[in-house]
């Protein structure tokens, strides 16, 4: 029962908070987050000694029912977007935006979304919840974005729909192979997707996969991330970003892998390529780029790719490694916009080259800088490290062949980038002199909190990453 | 004591807690006095867990399990101490000269006003110094590995408003991980083929007589792990960070880029001596690359002007000696040099930070001169120091060279004569340093020379403590030729043992003795002679390019930063804007164009659409939930 709490909590605030007229619907989404969060610890709790399960008649004439479980990947990102969507409620409590009501609303119905996709384990209800998590974003991108937001949402619109529908196509497809009557639960799906012809699976993979490509997002379908992020308010980008991405890795594990696995094997060596040549090529882009919200996205790409070819060469380690990396990217990014949302609102600018300074002007501020700089570079003793090095073994490892051991040696590119252009973007934002301000403050109290969570849980799963380790030590297998 | 390491490290963790968390209201004294005492505090215990590896009763290393740091399948790495003879060592080395540079710096630092902030850095460093020796498998090791990185990256750029200071710290850093790079492939490559990180196990398999893996995966791994080296150490072709660290506050110098940190490559290679004594072709790389850094480095620093860059080349070069030895397979002998290098360049490089300090932070020797009338204290343990480095017999880096020159003789005679040649060059340049700085007459302003003193007593002090140790640190690795037994090989013997031990009748080591002491002092007497009454013309001809670095850096950057920022903006221009994109908006307009054609037909927005279905689901889903039920 508690699992349903983790998508009507949500669901219902949300709706609600279209009525609220006001400040109310801020402390109604404060509130909200904060009660999910607890659930969705209660449900990383007690997942670890039990598989929790909820399971009712939805639509029966279409072979569906409403299930829901809870294993280890799926707490671990129930309690991730928990703890990132209280921070970014915490963190907003003392900024004002137009139409609270609505602006609160919709990040509740997506958060509600993402709990959904991450509990399915009927093909159709996470079909639903993948819609419900998106839509909502649409809208705050739409109404609430930047300058560009009107093309900008439409690309991601175009990009994600296609995907979307492709993906239905998939599923209706798949549900309509389970033997005896139709079916879309996950048992039936994978059993009815393995037991098709190889050359069935092989197109079929391609079906499922583009959406999935598209929401992590692997090369070449990453181009709408960079502008969705830029030009989303920074709530949403954070939602985008440390949520959204694992929304499409995790559908890769649990909706792709298991389901179509001669298509994967058939084609796993392409995607890692792509993959791999995302995290260079994305890397060499961040290099040049003068915009703080860009770099970051372009990290991210890189941060993804990674992931992602780990995802498809198939090893225990590098399983493992995702799952605590899956988290503690969320974390980082999160963290990481917190610090863009902060610099914008203080010199009023994310233009790198006209900032400057933050190490005398908000110290405090610089500091957090520092320490989520260095986890997004995998600094030994902070959350990146672990996960990352478990990944490149996992990739290093592969099926040991040399040609593994040169994709990971290429990867590993990204390691010496990524340092590259995480410390020009220090270096520009915190050094040297300081930038004309429009306001001259340091971290306040709220964000002061926000940021506490994020940085104790960056030094905490650093020094000892076991919690998490074991918490999805169940995951090396993709079963939910 | 073994099983209490843990508190070595802690005692800096904490004082970094400490200064790091109250950084904004912590008085100045205060935080220096918590920062020395931690290191002090540090130095006690490995004193008395050094007694006891020492001790017969001593037997195999300690190991200390904290908690399993990474456990995932068949991987398991523990965050766990190795005690033993050259963990202890470098313990007692880190600590000792990180407390006398600790003290200086609470005098040096003391009109700073990030004093605090200072000494939660130097502290920090000191953690991640100690977690790199203590680890008892490479994880660990990696750890401090990275975490002196940082600690590098930011005492570099202590002063971050100055541009230059940040690059300088960003280029180190940079250039770190690309030698980090190559230790990560190499302990994945561990992994892989043996299925641990932990030293004892992997040395355990290595030396089995069950091993099933090929040579050639041997030598991928030693290569790697060198590769990892050259850029923590600062070998060529990673070693042009070094110099640039010099924007750093001089007891940073000291500290990380002369006595501990930049010895890691070192540490790392004795360490893994039952590795490399399988690879003697990757020795044979080590050996070049180190041989080939010493000469290099020491044509540099012969026409430096900066008393900080002189040192800094000087560094690089007796790094390369370290390597050399290693190459030959003396590993013991390394470490002897890691030692004695430690007293006698922590010693000039405080000296410079006293001479600094006089001259109101002018490091030009042009301008400076006749410094010794002004301060005895610092003129007589800077020449103390010149003269160990030097290697004049009777001071500490007579023993550790020419042990290691002997060792490089007995393997190749044609290395030798290059190692000759670069003792040679340090000769010269550090009396050319030094009788420009404290001989002749001043040079510098009359305002400076108003100002000319000697340091205080908590400056003075630790170069005292230093040039005793550069006189007297040599006696543990007596010579073949005085003393049968050489303390420290035998103490180290336990862990580390030199790879094909040399051979050479006692009249050749006399004469080797020999000959470099005598081209030593006459290249001391060159430098005396050409310096007495300088004359600074612009350089030309070689002298211009040696001044210059060999346009190392200009080089580095025609070929690698400038492409790769083209590469950058070629992929951002056009690979993602025009090619990607455009596709993508294509395929977007193309979808436009059709709505627009059947908007005259439905007059709607696709947008509304989709929510209008979504919401019919969802319904759809409460319905079903709640009524049917």
């Amino acid at each position: 029962m508690i699992l349903i709490l983790l998508v009507l909590i949500p669901l219902l605030s949300g709706i609600l908070s279209f009525a609220v007229r006001g400040e109310g619907a801020k402390t109604l989404a404060v509130i909200s987050s904060m009660i999910t969060l607890a659930a969705s610890a209660y449900v990383s709790g007690t997942s670890y000694t039990q598989g929790l399960e909820f399971s009712c008649d939805w639509i029966p004439m279409l072979g569906t029912k409403f299930t829901l479980v809870a294993d280890g990947m799926s707490s671990m990102l129930c309690l991730l977007t928990g703890i990132v969507t209280m921070v970014i409620m915490l963190t907003q409590a003392n900024k004002d935006v137009e139409r609270p009501g609505a602006f609160y609303g919709h990040m509740l119905l997506s958060q509600a979304g993402l709990m959904g996709v991450f509990l399915a384990a009927d093909a159709l209800v996470f079909y639903v919840f993948w819609e419900l998590a998106l839509i909502p974003v649409y809208f705050l991108c739409s109404s609430w974005g930047g300058e560009k937001r009107i093309p900008v949402t439409f690309k991601f619109f175009v990009y994600t729909f296609v995907g979307s529908l492709m993906l239905l196509a998939g599923l209706v497809y798949l549900s309509l192979q389970t033997p005896g009557t139709v079916s879309y639960a996950w048992a039936d799906i994978t059993r009815a997707g393995a037991s098709l012809a190889p050359a069935q699976q092989q197109w079929l993979f391609w079906l499922i996969f583009i959406a999935f490509a598209i929401k992590m997002p692997i090369f070449p379908f990453h181009t709408w991330q960079p502008d969705a992020y830029e030009q989303s308010p920074t709530p949403v980008t954070i939602i985008l970003s440390a949520l959204m991405v694992k929304m499409g890795l995790f559908a890769v594990l649990r909706w792709l892998l298991p389901v179509v696995p001669e298509g994967v094997a058939y084609w796993s060596q392409t995607v890692v390529i792509l993959s791999v040549i995302g995290i260079v090529y994305a890397s060499l882009i961040a290099i040049v780029q003068t915009d703080i919200k860009r770099l970051v996205a372009y990290s991210s790409i890189a941060h993804m790719g990674l992931m992602s070819a780990v995802a498809f060469t198939g090893n225990g380690v590098g399983m493992h490694g995702i799952m605590v990396q899956m988290f503690n990217h969320g974390i980082n990014i999160t963290g990481m916009w917190l610090i863009v949302s902060m610099i914008e609102n203080r010199w009023g600018t994310r233009d790198m080259n006209s900032l400057g300074g933050m190490a005398t002007a908000a110290p405090r501020m610089a500091i957090a800088l520092l320490i989520i700089s260095f986890a997004n570079i995998a600094l030994p003793l902070t959350n990146g490290f672990v996960g990352e090095f478990m990944l490149f073994n996992g990739l290093f490892i592969g099926d040991g062949s040399v040609a593994h051991i040169a994709t990971m040696v290429f990867a590993g590119l990204g390691v010496i980038l990524g340092a590259v252009y995480t410390l020009n973007m220090v270096q520009k934002v915190a050094f040297g002199n300081v930038a004309p301000m429009t306001i001259k403050k340091d971290l306040s109290v709220n964000e002061y909190a926000g940021i506490a969570i994020i940085i104790t849980i960056i030094l905490f799963l650093g020094v000892y990453p076991k919690p998490l380790l074991d918490l999805t030590a169940g995951m090396i297998a993709t079963a939910p | 004591m073994a099983n209490l390491v843990y508190l070595v490290p802690l005692f800096p963790l904490i004082g970094f807690l400490i200064n790091g968390i109250f950084w904004k209201k912590m008085p100045k004294s205060l935080g220096g006095a918590i920062g020395t005492i931690a290191i002090l505090a540090s130095f006690i215990i490995s004193l008395l867990i050094f007694f006891e590896v020492k001790s017969p009763a001593f037997h195999g290393p300690a190991i200390v399990t904290l908690f399993d740091f990474i456990s995932s399948g068949t991987l398991h790495v523990p965050f766990a101490f190795q005690v033993d003879a050259l963990s202890a060592l470098f313990l007692l080395i880190i600590t000792g000269v990180g407390t006398l540079i600790h003290l200086y710096s609470t005098s040096y630092m003391h009109h700073d006003e990030g004093m605090v902030k200072y000494f939660a850095f130097l502290n920090l460093f000191v953690f991640s110094m100690l977690l790199l020796v203590l680890g008892a498998n490479y994880l660990i090791m990696f750890i401090g590995w990275e975490g002196v990185g940082l600690c590098s990256y930011l005492l570099i750029g202590f002063w971050f408003k100055n541009r230059d200071y940040t690059n300088a710290a960003k280029k180190a850093f940079v250039m770190n991980r690309i030698g980090d790079l190559g230790f990560l492939i190499g302990m994945l490559l561990v992994i892989f083929n043996f299925g641990t990180l932990s030293y004892q196990d992997f040395f355990g398999r290595i030396s089995g007589a069950s091993t099933v893996v090929p040579a050639s995966t041997y030598n991928w791994i030693a290569l790697c792990f060198f590769i990892g080296a050259t850029g923590k150490s600062a070998q060529i072709p990673l070693y042009t960070w070094l110099p640039d660290a010099m924007a750093g506050p001089t007891p940073v110098s000291a500290l990380i880029h002369a006595a501990t940190m930049v010895t890691a490559g070192i540490y790392m290679i004795a360490r893994s001596g039952a590795l490399y004594s399988l690879t003697p072709a990757i020795l044979n790389v080590i050996a070049v690359v180190g041989m080939a850094t010493a000469i290099f480095a020491a044509t540099i620093a012969i026409r430096q002007y900066d008393i900080k860059k002189v040192l800094a080349y000087s560094t690089v070069s007796q790094l390369g000696f370290m390597f050399l030895a290693l190459g030959v397979g003396a590993y013991t002998t390394a470490v002897f040099h890691v030692m004695t290098h430690a007293f006698f360049k922590a010693l000039l490089f405080l000296g410079s930070g006293s001479v600094i300090h006089a001259m109101g932070g002018e490091q030009d020797i042009r301008k400076m001169g006749g410094l010794g009338k002004h301060m005895r204290i610092t003129q007589a343990t800077f020449f103390i120091g010149c003269l160990a480095i030097s290697g004049i017999p009777g001071l500490s880096g007579f023993f550790s060279k020419d042990e290691i020159l002997a060792n490089v003789f007995a393997h190749s005679p044609v290395l030798y004569v290059f190692g000759i040649l670069a003792a040679m060059m340090t000769a010269f340049y550090m009396f050319r340093l030094y009788v420009l700085t404290f001989n002749g007459t001043f040079r510098g302003t009359e305002e400076q020379h108003h100002h000319l003193h000697e340091s205080p007593a908590a400056m003075t002090l630790p170069l005292v403590i230093l040039a005793v140790l550069s006189i007297v640190g040599g006696y543990v690795g007596l010579p073949a030729v005085i003393s049968e037994h050489n303390a420290l090989a035998a103490y180290l013997s336990p862990v580390v043992q030199n790879f094909g031990t040399h051979h050479l009748s006692h009249g050749t080591e006399w004469g080797l003795m020999g000959l470099s002491v005598a081209v030593s002092v006459a290249m001391i007497l060159v430098a005396y002679g050409v310096n007495r009454k300088p004359n600074f013309t612009e350089n030309t001809g070689i002298a211009k390019i040696l001044e210059n670095k060999w346009y190392v850096d200009e080089i580095y950057d025609a070929i690698v930063v400038k492409p790769m920022k083209a590469l950058s903006d070629l992929l951002d221009k056009f690979a993602e804007r025009q090619a990607i994109d455009g596709i993508v908006n294509g395929v977007g307009k193309t979808v436009r164009w059709g709505g627009d054609r059947l908007r005259l037909l439905q007059s709607g927005q696709v947008g509304f659409y989709i929510f209008i279905m979504v919401l019919g689901i969802v319904s759809l889903f409460a319905i079903s939930f709640f009524i049917v039920k």
